[in-house]
């Protein structure tokens, strides 16, 4: 059959506009649920990331909700560390801040290919029973092979020890380096201290194999057929831990300690 | 059910089955399929995007323009994988996450515009959606044959209950690390392949004399 060029153009433009309308409801009617379960899934890698839970458990809301009554989010000016009363941790979205022309600022020059960075941050202290803080959560994010990584690194009351590292959202070739989420590469974390003697970031991840924690402390294992997301998590670590990331903040955080 | 109702459904299955005989969306059919659970999410989004879009490009078949059909189709299917990764993404948010790309790579699955291409463009709306019910169901089994083998092999579990327990938790089982990767799809895909040549002998090709 043949159909005239109007009829074409008519017919393309009512196809359109109907199959915009279903996506657009679909999206607006759903879009609720996807906020919580992105805050859900959020706080469930806090808890992850701060051995609150184990690897591969299955939680459910409640045990979420539960759990996090440890956990204190902090939200910290990142320049200086000092606390930001005005931004409700609960509520801030460090992505989207990055971007924004005010809330976020360009990254100082950096190995991880952080171009924008968010002038506030929100950082997690988890309670001992005792109610001092046993550990902190930061959250840091850095480029590997194919993209952004984001994770969390738990860090121990002194703010030199690492308790753990998580990612939770990467694009790295599963396998290689999406190895990352290996709980036995992961489990070569514990123990391993990120500062040397001096207060430089020493932390590595190395090609092959590393000692124990007792006998090598700085340096982890490095992911078999994966050298440039091995590289990807030794340039965010610095950079986060350095002095253009969390460094003021964890160095003023020792003093308040000592 | 008449008989030709039936054999729109239930060809897809063994007889004209779209993955081992069509070997049509065989990209999905490697990369999900390391799990059942995220196999059996997966085959649920694409029985609803081939069920809904037969449905609608059977329904507007007498009005699309032919010179414009293709992208017709594409628009329609690429909304309704939109949807389905909307609801993934709202009720299965774990299962969607493992799932990445690949449910929004259901718009290029050779087997959701083969199936309008080549059925709902000719058919009624009834016999398409018995036809996407029948492909789809056909596309099913082969991914969960195919995921329930190599997460048994590749990790020692069935829907990811321990069947056989791996060395690395403490158990005598050496995961198969060939079966895990897309190579070892390829394989279990060919050998399903084989196995359904040999009970129909009719589908085998013949051979060409060069």
């Amino acid at each position: 059959m043949r159909h005239s060029t109007g009829y074409i153009f008519l017919f393309a433009g009512a196809i359109c506009i109907i199959c915009a309308i279903v996506v657009c409801l679909s999206e607006v009617s759903l879009s609720a649920l996807h906020e919580n379960n992105a805050r859900f899934d959020k706080q469930k890698n806090v808890l992850y990331a701060a051995g609150l839970a184990r690897p591969g458990e299955n939680l459910s809301s409640e045990d979420v909700r539960l759990r996090f009554e440890r956990v204190r989010a902090i939200a910290i000016h990142v320049e200086d560390g000092e606390p930001a009363p005005g931004i409700d941790p609960d509520l801030y979205d460090a992505r989207k801040a990055a971007v924004d022309p005010k809330a976020g600022r360009s990254a100082p020059p950096n190995a991880s290919a952080i171009k924008r960075m968010a002038r506030h941050a929100v950082i997690y202290h988890i309670l001992e029973n005792s109610g001092e803080v046993g550990m902190i959560v930061l959250p840091i994010e850095g480029y590997g092979l194919w993209g952004t990584l984001y994770g969390f690194l738990a860090l121990d009351a002194d703010a030199k020890t690492v308790l753990g590292l998580t990612y939770y959202q990467h694009k790295e070739t599963p396998g290689l380096g999406g190895e990352v989420d290996n709980p036995d590469w992961k489990a070569l974390w514990p123990g391993r201290v990120a500062f040397d003697g001096g207060g430089e970031v020493a932390i590595e991840v190395i090609k092959g194999h590393a000692g124990p924690p007792v006998n090598d402390p700085h340096r982890v294992d490095g992911l078999s057929g994966a050298t440039i997301t091995s590289r990807g998590v030794t340039n965010m670590l610095h950079f986060w831990l350095g002095e253009n990331g969390f460094g003021p903040y964890l160095k003023k955080f020792r003093g308040d300690q000592s | 059910m008449p008989a030709d109702a039936k054999k729109v459904l239930l060809d897809p299955l063994i007889d004209n089955n779209p993955i081992a005989l069509q070997v049509l969306g065989i990209c999905s059919a490697l990369a999900v399929t390391t799990k059942m659970d995220t196999a059996l999410v997966m085959c649920g989004a694409v029985i609803f995007v081939l069920m809904a879009s037969n449905v609608a490009i059977s329904f507007l078949r007498d009005y699309i323009p032919t010179n414009i059909r293709i992208i017709v189709q594409l628009t329609i299917i690429a909304s309704l994988v939109i949807v389905a990764d909307q609801f993934l993404k709202a009720y299965v948010y774990d299962i969607s996450k493992q799932l990445s790309v690949f449910v929004g790579l259901i718009i290029t699955n050779c087997i959701i515009m083969g199936r309008a291409e080549a059925y709902a463009m000719q058919n009624d709306v009834g016999s398409s959606l018995l036809d996407a019910i029948g492909n789809g169901f056909g596309y099913s089994l082969i991914l969960m044959a195919t995921a329930l083998l190599r997460e048994l092999f590749g990790a020692g579990k069935i829907y990811g209950q321990v069947i056989f327990p791996t060395v690395n938790e403490g158990g005598w089982y050496y995961p198969n690390g060939i079966i895990v990767s897309s190579a070892g799809a390829f394989f279990i895909i060919g050998l399903f392949i084989w196995l359904i040549r040999t009970i129909r002998p009719d589908q085998i090709e013949e051979q060409e004399l060069g």
